[in-house]
């Protein structure tokens, strides 16, 4: 039998007493991560054209570019990121404590979020909203009529609460069924456990083309029940790598606008336009007071393209999802994109 | 010696309360350092999303502190019945294998194989997809008696409601009125007491080989009939032997019943997941289900200890 000296244990216990009571050092974010090497990105756990490992382990989709540019901008390489894929409990818990330095996993930003959380939202990188999906004989054509409906509803997101102020909005009752696990929730809808599914409009039309038996079966309903902007937080405490992401993400979103894309980075150093040569690092040099090197955005825009270009290759008309840009074009196309100048 | 070992003793104890008050004071002082705001105020503020079934009343206006009650007594809903079910279960599996009848032994040997040896995740998924695959849609529901459906809605009865006793009616999108057992409760249900009938009939079997022989064979010199030999002889005396083991088998059942988010039943820890994300008090709400979690299952086996002693009592020291 083991015996424990009692006298052993004590002093291990006043060895405990003694290491948890020094503090950790926290190290400014920027230098940590040149230190490193890479940057941790906190990444889901697999929501395809957001962020979702291929068959050959590679990560892709936008919130995935996100990152990708971040690495380019600092490190010169949107390679060097190390992934962390966090289910939705595990996210700010992450990101609070340091585990990964920018949480970049569509992300709804809210004020309770930004305010009680210890975390900054760097900006938005894709403007979302809840609806409905429901089979087609049901014969509803309006979420309006769902009164006594089950929804399916996948845990962990702002959708339960969305759906709860939406029915007692409208006055009618919707009973959830909560799942923990994206498939499982899509099983049971699918099987007919519920009258409809509710989750972030650009998921709906996923799993409509993607995961329904036969999608023409289906209706994605036309009401968009909540504002849903997605984007990248950081820890607080450090302003200075809040900077870098928050202008890393104005870079890719003025790039589009400025029509400098992936292919044309380098030919368009020689251009005369003041507003491409800044952003180019060959003007004036705006790397400087982020702490970064003059050429951050062009490295950023060379690695993964501009926003219109990361958004057509992941959930627009060169993927699968097929998405309209909608709110997600440009201030001047019609959407609601409109980066602060960067000068 | 006696009065060093007492010091030494306090010393521990105290050491141990002072880690664990630096620990909470610890944790306290960084969350607030990172600007995380903490405490347990969000229990006493609207919850803000709705469940979608319930035994207590709940609207998503209702507190959070609710909500934990709510998914508390969903909890207890699936597990006092289902430890019921396990020990019915448990028994006539477990005299199965011990039956003379080779069909009757094959029979109990398989279904405890077969149950033991898959993990409780898988057994409760099957059920929940058997049961919302196989069952008619809820707007055509198979009607099994008067007032009595079943569908993918679940089993509806008559039960008394806000409106006195209501008898369940097809309407709109499926089975209005009554009570509803969903196909979440019922996967739970038989998932969590099939799993822990197949330990508690291994239990049972094992306590009753492990008497000597020579009791069952006294018993049959004497005149009695098999089944009474068992019945009278060797139960009373392997149930002393199978009663720790078993009330930890259900002890086990309890605590699996925390996995019935997989199935989208909204239990204990399904409502803490909830909470813990709309609020971001990933502490607060753990250490809620921690402690309901441990309190609970101290007084299960407090209770069980002392059930214990009086079935052991007038037994030889």
């Amino acid at each position: 039998m083991l015996r424990l000296h009692p006298g052993r244990l004590a002093a291990a216990l006043v060895l405990a007493l003694l290491t948890a009571s020094a503090p950790a050092l926290a190290g400014k974010t920027l230098e940590a991560i040149k230190a490193k090497g890479q940057i941790a990105c906190g990444v889901s756990t697999g929501v395809i054209g957001f962020s979702a490992a291929d068959s050959q382990g590679q990560w892709k989709g936008l919130d995935v570019d996100v990152c990708k540019a971040i690495a380019a901008a600092v490190l010169g390489d949107p390679n060097k990121v190390r992934w962390v894929p966090l289910s939705s409990q595990q996210r700010f818990t992450a990101i609070q404590s340091g585990e990964v330095d920018i949480l970049s996993r569509n992300t709804t930003w809210s004020l309770t979020r930004d305010a009680a959380l210890g975390l900054h939202f760097a900006g938005v990188s894709y403007y979302d909203g809840q609806g409905f999906l429901v089979p087609k004989k049901l014969k509803v054509t309006s979420a309006k009529q769902l009164n006594n409906a089950e929804v399916c509803v996948q845990s962990g997101t702002t959708t339960e609460k969305n759906l709860a102020d939406y029915a007692r909005a409208q006055g009618i009752k919707l009973k959830p069924v909560v799942f923990d696990k994206f498939e499982a929730s899509i099983k049971a809808f699918f099987s007919g456990r519920c009258q409809a599914y509710t989750t972030d409009a650009s998921a709906l039309a996923f799993i409509r083309s993607k995961e329904a038996p036969v999608p023409d079966d289906y209706l994605v309903l036309p009401e968009i029940i909540s504002k849903e902007p997605l984007g990248p937080a950081v820890r607080r405490g450090d302003d200075e790598w809040f900077a870098i992401v928050k202008w890393t993400v104005n870079a890719l979103i003025e790039a589009e606008e400025l029509g400098i894309t992936q292919a044309r980075v380098d030919s368009l150093k020689a251009s005369p336009d003041p507003a491409l040569q800044r952003f180019l690092g060959v003007g004036e040099d705006l790397g400087k007071s982020l702490g970064l090197d003059r050429e951050w955005a062009a490295r950023a825009v060379k690695a993964v393209g501009n926003y219109g270009e990361i958004f057509n290759r992941n959930v627009g008309a060169d993927s699968p999802l097929k998405l309209p840009r909608g709110l997600n074009a440009q201030w001047n196309k019609g959407g609601i994109l409109y980066a602060p100048p960067l000068r | 010696m006696a009065r060093r070992s007492l010091a030494w003793q306090a010393l521990i104890l105290a050491s141990l309360a002072l880690l664990g008050c630096l620990l909470v004071d610890t944790t306290a002082s960084r969350l607030q350092e990172r600007g995380i705001r903490s405490g347990f105020d969000f229990l006493l503020e609207p919850a803000g999303f709705a469940l979608g079934e319930s035994l207590l009343p709940f609207e998503a206006s209702d507190s959070t502190l609710r909500a934990f009650a709510a998914g508390l007594l969903n909890t207890l809903r699936v597990a006092l019945p289902g430890a019921v079910l396990a020990v019915l279960i448990g028994v006539i599996v477990g005299f199965g294998r011990l039956a003379d009848n080779p069909l009757v032994r094959g029979l109990a040997t398989a279904f405890v194989n077969g149950v033991r040896n898959v993990p409780l995740l898988l057994h409760l998924l099957a059920w929940y997809f058997i049961l919302t695959d196989l069952l008619p849609a809820a707007d055509a529901a198979l009607p099994l008696a008067p007032g009595v459906f079943l569908s993918k809605s679940g089993l509806a009865l008559p039960w008394w409601g806000e409106a006195g006793w209501e008898v369940p009616v097809p309407a709109g999108f499926g089975i209005d009125g009554g009570a509803r057992l969903t196909p979440e409760y019922l996967a739970m249900l038989i998932g969590l007491s099939l799993y822990a009938a197949a330990y508690i009939a291994e239990t049972l079997r094992g306590a009753v080989q492990a008497l000597p022989p020579g009791q069952r064979l006294s018993a049959l010199a004497l005149g009695m009939t098999p089944r009474q030999a068992f019945t009278l002889v060797l139960l009373p005396q392997a149930w002393r032997a199978a009663l720790p083991p078993v009330t930890s088998q259900l002890l086990n059942l309890f605590k699996n019943a925390s996995l019935a988010v997989a199935i989208g039943y909204p239990d204990l820890v399904s409502v803490a997941g909830t909470s813990l994300n709309q609020t971001g008090r990933a502490i607060e709400c753990l250490a809620v289900v921690i402690a309901v979690y441990l309190l609970l299952s101290l007084l299960a086996a407090a209770l069980s200890h002392g059930l214990e002693r009086r079935s052991l009592r007038g037994m030889p020291a």
